[in-house]
């Protein structure tokens, strides 16, 4: 018995170093050297400045910008507090959000009372931090973008299919715009001076 | 294109549980594999700091002991490790962590990693220190697991073994168990999630200045050194809140495909192991079986009620599935899928709040955890979970045809009927009795702040069925983080990890006593399609007569409600 004690407390000590020192400071020391840039959170730079992570949705408001999906982490686009909002389908908060959130959708795009919204402008992501939306989502804003940068839609319309991705190797997950991606293209194309 | 995605995911842990499978037998077995040359030395060093004597082999009652020692070990130490991460340095910093650590949420924690449940009450980002999920989290994922995969390897050997008074020895079981499958497929698949974009860094929470001007506070961490074995060790617990569906956690479909299959193949070979182990390798492909038809069931109707645009919002004109809590990337293939793996695999690891499923969305995952974890399972629990329903499933065979019921020549007498029947109860009263108490008190209902009704209900039901499955995952509405869910669900998980394994190797040490009978004309086949069939029925006919009614409370009243 008291060889067994012996066995579990110094099991439980070295196998922690193991698992819990040496691996990640394998991982550190190869992951690092290989996957430099991911390492770090792929976090974008312009000018010297970090202005966000590739993978990290952000929030967009003007009407400039593609606008991504509506947000539960923190108090919008948190990086550090995720989650969504974890309502029931029955949950008439939900419901009403989602009302809200599609009328607001619409009156931003200028879209008739009776067109079809596709569901992820007016649902919360699982993050609250995500970074896409679907392109029927980003098609409906191409002419508000187009009409605030003095773009023609078929500009607009060109950079949205530069980058929209496919399905992962072809079968996984889901086809997706990346709005950060999107709109730094945009600015790229066509600056325009915020006020 | 959903459905392709599912069919190539069971393709591949199909056709990698063989050769997998085979592979785990070979390591327990003690036969020569490619990975000796490195790993031999490792483990006798390790052997010789333990003080544990290789050939020592231990009886039941001892191995089960020794895991004990060794959960119990782990839990202090992880507990005081939590209580003490206010004195830990490096990141982040205090003013991101807004989670008190208290002592109830760190007792809870504690046992939920050594549980392999990683049942969180917590928001990673939120409330832990680099340093705790490192060195506290992310080693337990592999210890935790490893223990699991330990269990499992003793129970086959009380089919596979006669006249035996013993079933292995639990620290070689652990240390091969770690060195030979989870430590390297970590080290493998941990780099690949970090070339899909997983970050692995000790900096501060970064400050991003937004396009719009405005500031944009990004959580950090050494996340991709937990992102793969907390699947691999079907844990599961996120190094942020949102877990599987935070984008530094899974940042592509594959990352999170990856993932799952980590979750999937190891439990599903085990039943190859058991096959080739016992030398009835079709017993083995006939449980396979039986898990990968429950399986598409549950992916089958979890996928209905999450593609479909939800009927709450028919006046709106919007299209498209249930998105509410999902992810773009992952859109509803990825998303169910992951619902259904996790939940089928002691997984917590979710990418999609399931807290924002339908009804029957939701029902699957519950179904899964609630009916014992047995399609694929945890590592090495889910084996033994799958084989102790077809103990009752022989049992009452054999009181169809009247004869003794036997399995894999082994005879199944009162006392060891005993076992299984207590092993397929201890879950439901459990569960429901806890559910009872959350419900009749102030206490527990005071954690429904998000949402009520049956909706509510199901929400503390899948706490419970959650922490008592090993799971781990939750619908993240209720707010579990006051002391009555902490002690409570921590009460599931004990019972959850440690009844359930002791009643599993008592009844492999009855087993390894027994002689094997020789298959006569009486004999119940046990790897004939018929035999499925009636695991397969022993299985829903337990589920349903155990849970029934609480899911009618549940899930089953909100989906009738208009």
């Amino acid at each position: 018995m008291r060889q067994h004690v012996r066995s579990a407390i110094l099991g439980v000590i070295l196998l922690t170093l193991l698992t819990g020192c040496i691996f990640p400071l394998g991982l550190f020391a190869v992951g690092r050297l290989l996957f430099r840039d991911q390492a770090d959170g792929s976090l974008l730079t312009r000018g010297g400045i970090v202005i966000g992570s590739q993978l990290i949705g952000q929030d967009f408001t003007r009407p400039q910008y593609f606008h991504p999906r509506p947000s539960a982490a923190g108090t919008g686009y948190d990086g550090a507090s995720s989650g969504g909002t974890n309502f029931g389908p029955s949950n008439p908060k939900l419901i009403e959000d989602i009302r809200r959130l599609a009328e607001e959708y619409g009156r931003n795009n200028g879209l008739p009372p009776d067109a079809i919204i596709p569901i992820d402008a007016v649902t919360r992501s699982g993050s609250g931090l995500d970074p896409h939306i679907s392109p029927a989502n980003a098609a409906l804003q191409v002419a508000r973008v187009a009409h605030a940068r003095a773009l023609s839609e078929d500009a607009v319309r060109r950079l949205l299919s530069e980058n929209t991705q496919g399905r992962q190797l072809g079968f996984l997950g889901s086809p997706r715009v990346s709005v950060l991606d999107l709109n730094l293209a945009l600015d790229r194309t066509a600056p325009f001076t915020a006020r | 294109m959903r459905w392709v995605e599912y069919i190539v995911f069971l393709t591949l842990v199909i056709g990698m549980a063989w050769p997998v499978g085979l592979y785990v037998a070979r390591v327990f077995g003690g036969t020569p594999t490619f990975l000796d040359p490195v790993l031999c030395p490792v483990e006798s060093l390790l052997y010789r700091l333990l003080g544990v004597r290789r050939n020592r082999e231990m009886s039941a009652r001892r191995y089960t002991l020794c895991f004990l020692l060794f959960s119990a070990v782990s839990t202090v130490g992880l507990f005081l490790l939590l209580v003490a991460q206010r004195w830990l340095p490096g990141g982040p910093a205090d003013r991101y962590l807004t989670t008190p650590m208290t002592w109830d949420l760190a007792a809870n924690t504690a046992i939920s990693f050594s549980t392999t449940t990683t049942w969180q009450a917590y928001g990673g980002e939120t409330t832990l220190r680099y340093l705790t999920q490192l060195v506290g989290l992310v080693s337990q994922n592999f210890l935790a697991g490893a223990a699991g995969l330990a269990l499992g390897i003793a129970f086959i050997r009380g089919f596979s073994r006669e006249r035996s008074a013993t079933i292995g020895n639990f620290w070689v079981g652990l240390i091969r168990g770690l060195l030979w499958i989870l430590l390297p497929v970590a080290l493998l698949g941990s780099l690949v999630v970090m070339w899909q974009g997983v970050p692995l860094n000790m900096a501060p929470y970064t400050e991003a200045h937004t396009l719009e001007g405005g500031v944009q506070t990004i959580a950090q961490g050494p996340v991709a050194a937990l992102e793969f074995i907390k699947n691999l060790g079907t844990n599961g617990g996120g190094f942020f809140n949102a877990n599987g569906a935070h984008p530094y956690e899974n940042p592509t479909p594959l990352a999170s495909f990856l993932g799952l299959l980590a979750i999937a193949v190891l439990p599903a070979s085990l039943t190859i192991t058991f096959g080739h182990m016992t030398g009835r390798p079709r017993a083995g492909w006939v449980l396979l079986v039986v898990m990968v038809v429950l399986f598409i069931g549950g992916l089958a109707l979890c996928d209905f009620a999450e593609a479909a645009t939800p009927s709450q919002l028919a006046d709106l004109h919007v299209s498209g599935g249930n998105m509410e809590g999902k992810e773009t990337r992952f859109g509803i293939g990825s998303s169910v899928l992951a619902a259904v793996v996790t939940s089928n695999g002691a997984t917590g690891s979710y990418n999609s709040m399931h807290g924002s499923y339908q009804p029957v969305g939701v029902l699957v995952p519950l179904m899964n955890m609630l009916l014992g974890e047995v399609v694929f399972g945890g590592l090495g629990t889910g084996l033994y979970g799958m084989i102790m329903i077809a103990m009752v499933a022989v049992f009452l065979g054999g009181l169809m045809v009247g004869r003794t019921p036997e399995y894999l020549g082994k005879k199944i007498t009162g006392a060891e009927t005993r076992l299984a029947v207590l092993y397929a109860l201890l879950t439901s009263k459990v569960v429901l009795i806890l559910t009872g108490l959350a419900l009749a008190t102030v206490a527990g209902r005071a954690g429904l702040v998000t949402n009520g009704g049956a909706r509510g209900f199901t929400e503390v039901l899948f706490a419970y069925a959650s922490s008592m499955a090993n799971n781990g995952q939750t619908m993240a509405g209720l707010n579990a983080n006051s002391a009555f869910y902490n002690v409570t669900t921590a009460v599931a998980m004990l019972a959850g990890r440690f009844g359930l394994a002791a009643l599993a190797l008592a009844l492999a040490g009855r087993f390894a006593v027994q002689r094997r009978w020789p298959t006569t004309a009486g004999t119940l086949p046990s790897d004939s399609i018929m035999f499925g069939i009636l695991v397969l029925g022993t299985i829903l006919l337990v589920g349903a007569l155990s849970f029934l009614p609480a899911l009618a409370l549940g899930p089953l009243a909100e989906a009738l409600q208009r």
